[in-house]
This record gives structure tokens, C-alpha cells and sequence, in this order.
């Protein structure tokens, strides 16, 4: 089989780290190879370095046999390289068919034309089964949709080397599923995939070959169907990994939040989005709000921590009643927020690590006095952060969040939250993004904050994480409570009717 | 020592800020430069001479000359602090002429009718400038808080009703009939000289430094060192992020803009509590505001950048005032002036001309991020 990329001794130093050191990495015509490594393993830096956007220390490219100096995603695309970021690049206020074509836009007299490239968009979204209208708006569609925007916009420029970074991370396991089937269709026309997850069950379904990557360095590339999912963890985080969560039956205690017949407009799709909702999350519980993507979960979140307002109904909080509360109050009152997007609400991304683990409590003692910043205290608390949660950066506390990688950044929220001392924290896809290793780590905290009495409302996707993890599950459908479940007592399959809206039963 | 320069370009290269402000300092040689192909053009046996004296300015005199550097530096290093200010908190503050306007019309209106206040008349008349500056800042403040109005807009025409509403009160109640001009501030609203007099005889310095090196300071330690800052700074990196982060970020709009406004409205209380200068009756943008938005650019939005800049404004300026002895019209000054402003507008281009410069001579690259691309 031919070999179309052949990276040989990649080195490539940031200050403070390795990102990669002396990395080899191949990919032949016509597979699907995984890249599979801890947070910060060098991964996205590695791919960026074959797209262009690094230049790397040591180390040469051949692409088809040549050698071949990549200086800009430009030299990457005409190679026939594209890739999807971690981070989508998509212009927010630009259609679908703008953002395809944007730098290749096809003109007439200096005029835009648009047919031609519209008709060239369909075709490719028919052949692919890659479903979009290429009218809509980006901001208007979902996460996965914009997903396969990506993905067109690689096909439209010709590449036939793809590299996808985590694009499984932010979709519906449904989504996962299509996109698995659509990328194996790609490799079957010939195209060779470079595939970047975290999930091993996705590596097993999708990958020919997985290359691991461990602090920089690579550890070596298996054939997967020969290799198990304990085996390749071990290779990745160079210990056992176990993949059951242990935990005691929950002890709740009283009632911390409390939601009343809420309800939650939309002014985009201008209906109530969230409806007569309400449910109770205790003490030393963790409650599970199951559904699929773009059932209300976002807006419900939004409207419990008061990013959005709420059109009807109450939110109690340790007895106080906030529903009409600013953000800070209810930070105040004992709530805390891992938000579903992290670049956006989540982290400063220009402020340095330090400052982004202090974003609630800067105006407190000790990070506080007489309104001056006292920075011994914020170094050290973010010493203590980055040591307790393992979050790994070139430069420590000073590092921009903006130069962290993926995982890194969610841990550097997850930290932030969970070391605040309140009674209820409302995590939004905890462990998106996050490595094997530190998925288990962060259900052991999730666990042990629970044993601790915090109540935790956890909003998940994955119904693996929500059976294991919740004590409680309420499955929520076009924005409205249809069950309540006990996790010892329902399967998926009956959880996966009721999310489907094909059953349901009225709260209890 | 050509070890050393390898080095000085790896250091530069490490960091963001570094390769601004080596932008920044290559504008400043470009605009020069281009001034320098203009007085060839227009005076070629004058124009090496011409020009060394344009950049030795400051020193062509002696201390006067230095001391005449730090007058013309204080109305644009306010204006430009005004700026940088208003853009750390993810503001574009074009309405400094306005505020610097109503400041100059206040501290005037109070400098001509309020003597009884005696010694403290210049002080009375320098805080009133400062408040007037503070309101029109707030208006545009107020209108992007609540009714998400954007500020380029609403300043913008606020700069007109400045102007016109000058014009309006000088006539009416500030005109100066037998010299046909603005009347003029009384002694005692001038600013002091104190003791700058004996340090630059001759010069036209006075406490204006002072001030603005005041509010230099304060507001680099409100960026630097407080909880304020830290909102603001929050607040014009992400506005999702400090809102998610429970901070009331249209309170912070609205106080950017007011502080921006007041240190504009003082620059006008600079610039017209001076023997010898009077407002302007006529309906013309005084040009120090926009002024002040190249000097901001010059100077990185950081304060002590933009006191350089400024500074570097008052060499030239002092340096342009001697430009008539070799036959060239001052206005040369103006012309490199704003070809230095265009280049620092150019910064984005000129930073990755830098990069990519750093990158190719020092080969290993120094691990910066496609920030300075993609930002
Ligand atoms: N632009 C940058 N500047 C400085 N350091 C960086 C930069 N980009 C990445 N790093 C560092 O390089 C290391 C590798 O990062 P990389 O993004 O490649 O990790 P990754 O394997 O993709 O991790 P994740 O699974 O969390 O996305 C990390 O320690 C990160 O902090
Ligand atoms: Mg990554």
C-alpha cells in the first residue's frame, strides 16, 4: 500500500515543554489511523505541523514519496491536506456555502459567483451523505452540523489526507455513529484519515491503525483489531486504567436545588424551549439530566445559572429563591458552573491560567485586599490547582489558557469549579475532550464531591457516563421532564425510548 | 556579534509583546524614512540637515528645546492614554476630540468667568474639564450598555455636537469682540509652571507633564494591579466569559467609557489653560483626539507605551518647529506623522513581517501560537 504521509523525527519545543520529540508517524492511501495520547501529549501540535500552522524544530515531511516543506495551511491545502480543528474556524455570522468556499470563492469579473459553488457543495453533500443546507446560518445550526461543515470544507478544497481533531467530542452518540460511517465511506473512495479521539470504542470501530503518542513521545503503532482497549490505555497513560466507576449508594440529604414548573423562551425559535420543567437535586446525590442534543438541556442549564432569563416558574437555591438572581448572586449562593463551551463562557482564553482559576473569586479574600489583586496568594492557589487536578502546561501558572491544549483547558475549568466551596455544581459535559486517564479522574472527584455533600446536577450525552455515574435520572424531551429513572432498575435501550421521545411517563 | 543579534531576534521572538512593539518601532522608521524621501524630493541640498534636526529636536536648544518636548507631548499622551484605555476594555473610544472639546470649553468657560475662585480657579477649572469629559464619555457608554448601540457610532456624532455646541457657547457668551477670538482664560486659571521654569528657561513646559504622567500611572495600576482592571480586562477580552464569570459587564462599559471621557477632558484643560492659546471658535475637530488613537496604536494600549509614543510626538513636534530655517514648510512634521500612523495601523501586517523575519534568521522557531494571525 502506498504511503502517502511520511512524517519522520518531528521535534517541536514550546517554551517550557516538548510538545513532540522526535516523532515518527506514517499514513497509508485508504486508512482510517487513529492518534490516540493523555491531554497536552502532543497530538494537536503534532497535526498542526503537518497542516502548516507549526513549523517544526527537527524533522522532515514526505507527502506521496517527495519531501516537502509545509510553510502555511495554504502549502497544506494544495497538497491535498485538510483538517478540522479541535476548536471549529467557522465564521459565525456567514452561511454555510461562505464558510465552504471562503478563500476559494470562485468569481466572475471580479463578481462573487455562487451558483456554481452551491451546485459543487450539493453534489459533495449528496455523495457523503454529509446533510447541510447550505443557506442556513452557522450560528443557527448545531454543533454536529457544523461538523460536517468542516468536512465539506476539506472535500470542497480537493484534500484527500484528512485530519480530524476530536470531531467526536462535541457530537450525540447518534452523530458519532454517522460520522464513523461517513469516514469509512471517505477511506473506501481512497482518502487516508488522520483521526484524533479519546475513545477507544471509537478507535475499535473506525481506525485501521493507531499510533500512540505519551509526553511527546511516540510509543509505538498497532494494528487495532489485534489490540485490545485495555491494552492500548495502558500504552497511552502507562498504567492500568480501570473502566468502572466504584461508588457507595448515595446518602441524600435535604434539598439544595429546587425547580418549579420552569420555563425557558427562545426568542430565536420564539417558543418556550423548556417547559414545566422541575425536579429536586439533594444533597450527596448526583441527579442526571439524559437527552438527546438540542432538547432544551442548554437553556435549562442556561437559565439555572442565569445566563438566560427565565419566563416562568422558580429556581430554589439552599432555600433562597433565585430565579430572578444576577450571576454573581447565585455564584454567591452557593452554585458552581462547568459550562458546555469552554472557549466561550468558560475561559478567558488571552488571560493567563492563574487569572482564569480565580474568574469567580478575584474580589475575595485573600486573592483581594483594599481592591488591589494580591498575586502570592493567585500563584499559589493556582499551584495547588495544578498540582491537585494534574493540569499540564509549558509554563505553569502563567501559561495562556489560549496555549493549552483541549483537555488541559477543561481541567483547568473542571479545577476551578469543584475547588470552590459550594453546595451545588452543574456540570455540562464534565469530561468532554478529556483523556481516559483523567475521564476516571474526574468521576472519582465527581463521586467524592458527592460523598462530601455537594449535590451535583450533571447534564450528560454519553449514556455510558449517565448510568454509571448518576444516582438519579430525569430524561428530559422537547424541553419537558418525561421520567424519572433510578439507574439500578432501567436499561439504555428503555432510557434510549423515553430520550426518543417514543415514551414517557409523568414526573413522580 | 553577530551571536548577539541572533540572540536579540530569538528574545524578541519569544514574545507577542516583543514583536509588537518591534512593529511598533518599525513604523515609526518607516514614517521617517518616508519623510526623509520627501524632503529630497522637495529640497534635496537641505533635506539630510533638515532631517537630523527633525529627530534631534529636543536637543537642538538645549534644555528649552527638551522642555517644549514634554508640552507638546502632554495633550496626545492623554488622548492616546484615553484610547488605550477605552480598548482594554474591548472599546473603541473615536470620540476623544469630543470629549477632549467639552473639557476644553468647560475648563475655558470656568478659566474666563470664575476668578473669584482664586488660587484654586485653575484646579476648579482643570476638574470641570475632567467632568465634562466624563459625561460625553458616558453617553456613548450608556447607549452600548443598554441598548447595545455601537460606540464607533454614537461618538462619532457625538464629536459633532461637540464641535457645534462649541462654537454655539463661544459666541454667545465667551467671544472676545475687539480681538475678534475666543476670550482668554484669566492668570489665575493658568496652568502653573512651578519650579520647570528654572530647569527649562525659556521653555513653554508647565504642569501638564505632571498630570499626564498622574494619570499614567493610575491608570497603570488600575490595568495592572486592581479587581477593576481585572474586570475590564476580562470584559474586552470576553464578554461571554466575564459575564459568565458573574461580573456586571455593562457597569464596566459604562465606567470605561466614563474614565476615558475625563482623561480626554482634561487633555482639553491642557491644552487651552495657556497664555497664547485659544480655543477655536470656528466648527473644526480639533485633531489631538484622533491623534490619540495612532498613539495608542503606537504604543501598544499599555499606558507607559502610550507615554513613549507620546513623547516621541513631542520630540517631533519640537523638532518640526525648526524646519523653517531650512526651507521647509512645518507641515512635513504632520505628513511623517501620519505616515506613522498609517504603518501603525498597518501593525497586524507589519507584526507578521516581523515573525516570519525572526522565524527565517533564528530557523528554529520559537514556539508562538498563530495568535498573532488568527486574533
Ligand atoms: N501555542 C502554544 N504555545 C505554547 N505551548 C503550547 C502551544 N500549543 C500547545 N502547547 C503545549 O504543547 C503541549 C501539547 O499540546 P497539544 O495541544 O498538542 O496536546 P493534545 O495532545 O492535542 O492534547 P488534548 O487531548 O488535550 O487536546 C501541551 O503541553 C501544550 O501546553
Ligand atoms: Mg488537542
Amino acid at each position: 500500500m502506498e504511503i502517502v504521509v511520511n512524517m519522520q523525527g518531528i521535534t517541536k519545543e514550546f517554551p517550557g515543554v516538548i510538545a513532540n520529540d522526535k516523532v515518527d508517524f506514517d499514513l497509508r492511501q485508504g486508512e482510517i489511523h487513529a492518534l490516540l495520547g493523555e491531554n497536552g501529549a502532543g497530538k494537536s501540535t503534532l497535526m498542526s505541523v503537518l497542516f502548516g500552522l507549526f513549523h517544526p524544530d527537527e524533522g522532515s515531511i514526505s507527502i506521496r514519496g517527495e519531501e516537502v516543506r509545509i510553510n502555511s495551511p495554504r502549502d497544506a491545502t494544495k497538497l491535498g491536506i485538510g483538517m478540522v480543528h479541535q476548536h471549529f474556524k467557522l465564521v459565525h455570522n456567514f452561511t454555510v456555502a461562505q464558510n465552504i468556499i471562503l478563500g476559494e470563492e470562485d468569481t466572475k469579473n471580479g463578481l462573487l459567483t455562487m451558483e456554481k459553488s452551491i451546485d459543487k457543495i450539493r453534489k459533495l453533500s449528496e455523495l457523503y451523505k454529509l446533510k447541510v443546507d447550505p443557506y442556513a446560518k452557522i450560528e443557527d445550526i448545531s454543533v454536529g452540523q457544523q461538523q460536517r461543515v468542516e468536512i465539506l470544507k476539506m472535500l470542497y478544497r480537493e484534500a484527500d489526507i484528512l485530519i480530524l481533531d476530536e470531531p467526536t467530542a462535541v457530537l450525540t452518540p447518534q452523530e458519532i455513529d454517522e460520522l464513523i460511517k461517513i469516514l469509512k465511506s471517505l477511506a473506501q473512495e481512497g482518502k487516508s484519515i488522520i483521526l484524533i479521539t479519546h475513545k477507544l470504542k471509537e478507535i475499535k470501530m473506525a481506525a485501521d491503525r493507531c499510533t500512540v503518542l505519551r509526553l511527546g513521545k511516540k510509543i509505538g503503532t498497532v494494528n487495532v483489531k489485534k489490540t485490545t482497549n485495555e491494552e492500548l490505555a495502558e500504552m497511552m497513560v502507562g498504567r492500568e486504567i480501570s473502566f468502572t466507576i466504584d461508588k457507595k449508594k448515595a446518602e441524600a440529604g435535604e434539598v439544595v436545588l429546587k425547580v418549579e414548573r420552569l420555563c425557558v423562551h427562545s426568542d430565536r425559535s420564539k417558543r418556550d424551549v423548556v417547559k414545566e420543567m422541575g425536579f429536586e437535586v439533594r444533597k450527596g446525590e448526583i441527579l442526571c439530566i439524559a437527552g438527546i442534543e438540542g432538547n432544551g438541556q442548554t437553556e435549562l442549564v442556561e437559565a439555572l445559572t442565569g445566563l438566560r432569563p427565565i419566563s416562568g416558574g422558580s429556581v430554589v437555591l439552599n432555600g433562597k429563591d433565585i430565579t430572578h438572581a444576577s450571576i454573581r448572586e447565585r455564584s454567591l449562593a452557593g452554585m458552581a458552573h462547568v459550562p458546555e463551551d469552554r472557549q466561550r463562557h468558560g475561559l478567558v482564553l488571552d488571560y493567563p491560567l492563574e487569572y482564569n482559576l480565580i474568574l469567580q473569586q478575584y474580589f475575595a479574600p485573600p486573592f483581594q485586599k483594599k481592591g488591589f489583586l494580591q498575586f502570592a496568594p493567585i500563584r499559589s492557589y493556582a499551584e495547588k490547582l495544578i498540582d491537585a487536578f494534574d493540569i499540564r502546561t509549558g509554563k505553569g501558572a502563567i501559561a495562556l489558557a489560549r496555549n493549552m491544549s483541549g483537555g488541559n483547558q477543561q481541567k483547568a475549568i473542571i479545577a476551578r469549579e469543584m475547588s470552590r466551596h459550594t453546595d451545588l455544581l452543574i456540570a455540562v459535559q464534565p469530561t468532554r475532550g478529556l483523556d481516559v486517564g483523567a475521564i476516571e479522574y474526574i468521576h472519582d472527584l465527581l463521586v467524592s464531591q458527592r460523598d462530601e455533600g455537594k449535590a451535583v446536577l450533571l447534564i450528560s450525552l454519553d449514556l455510558y457516563e449517565v448510568m454509571s455515574l448518576s444516582d438519579r435520572i430525569v430524561v428530559i424531551y422537547e424541553g419537558e421532564n418525561v421520567g424519572e429513572f433510578d439507574p439500578a432498575s432501567v436499561t439504555e435501550r428503555e432510557l434510549g425510548l423515553y430520550m426518543s421521545g417514543s415514551k414517557r411517563r409523568e414526573a413522580s | 556579534m553577530k551571536d548577539l543579534w541572533t540572540k536579540t531576534l530569538e528574545r524578541i521572538g519569544r514574545s507577542p509583546t516583543r514583536i509588537e512593539a518591534t512593529s511598533s518601532v518599525m513604523a515609526i522608521v518607516c514614517g521617517l524614512l518616508f519623510g526623509l524621501a520627501l524632503m529630497l524630493i522637495v529640497n534635496p541640498l537641505e533635506a539630510f540637515p533638515g532631517f537630523f534636526t527633525v529627530i534631534t529636536g529636543p536637543f537642538q536648544e538645549g534644555l528649552r528645546s527638551l522642555g517644549n518636548m514634554f508640552y507638546f507631548g502632554v495633550p496626545i499622551i492623554l488622548t492616546g492614554l484615553s484610547v488605550a484605555f477605552a480598548f482594554r476594555t474591548g472599546l473603541f473610544n473615536i470620540g476623544a476630540t469630543g470629549q477632549l472639546t467639552m473639557g476644553a470649553l468647560t475648563a475655558v468657560y470656568i478659566g474666563v468667568n470664575w476668578g473669584f475662585l482664586g488660587p484654586f480657579h485653575w484646579v476648579v477649572a482643570v476638574l470641570g474639564a475632567m467632568l465634562a469629559g466624563a459625561l460625553w464619555g458616558a453617553i456613548p457608554g450608556l447607549l452600548k450598555a443598554f441598548r447595545n448601540v455601537h460606540e464607533v457610532v454614537t461618538s462619532i456624532m457625538l464629536n459633532y455636537v461637540a464641535m457645534y455646541f462649541n462654537t454655539m457657547i463661544i459666541m454667545n457668551f465667551l467671544y472676545d469682540f475687539q480681538a475678534s477670538r475666543t476670550a482668554h482664560p484669566l492668570p489665575s486659571a493658568r496652568l502653573p509652571v512651578l519650579f520647570l521654569q528654572n530647569i527649562f528657561p525659556g521653555s513653554r513646559i508647565n504642569i501638564g507633564i505632571f498630570i499626564a504622567v498622574f494619570f499614567v500611572a493610575i491608570t497603570h495600576i488600575l490595568l495592572k494591579k486592581t479587581t477593576f482592571g481585572y474586570e475590564l480586562k476580562a470584559t474586552g477580552f470576553s464578554r461571554d466569559a466575564s459575564r459568565y464569570a458573574g461580573m456586571n459587564e455593562k457597569r464596566n462599559i459604562v465606567l470605561a467609557m466614563v474614565i476615558a471621557g475625563a482623561i480626554s477632558g482634561v487633555a482639553g484643560a491642557m491644552m487651552y489653560l495657556i497664555p497664547g492659546r485659544h480655543l477655536p471658535y470656528e466648527t473644526i475637530l480639533i485633531t489631538e483626539g484622533f491623534t490619540g488613537i495612532a498613539i495608542a496604536l503606537l504604543g501598544l494600549s499599555a499606558p507607559i507605551g502610550v507615554m513613549l509614543a507620546g513623547l516621541f510626538y513631542g520630540a517631533l513636534h519640537q523638532g518640526g518647529t525648526y524646519l523653517q530655517l531650512y526651507d521647509f514648510r512645518p507641515e512635513i512634521i504632520d505628513i511623517i506623522i501620519a505616515v506613522i500612523i498609517y504603518f501603525s495601523a498597518l501593525s497586524l501586517f507589519l507584526q507578521k513581517i516581523v515573525k516570519t523575519f525572526i522565524d527565517k534568521r533564528t530557523k528554529a522557531s520559537m514556539g508562538l501560537s498563530e495568535e498573532v494571525e488568527t486574533r
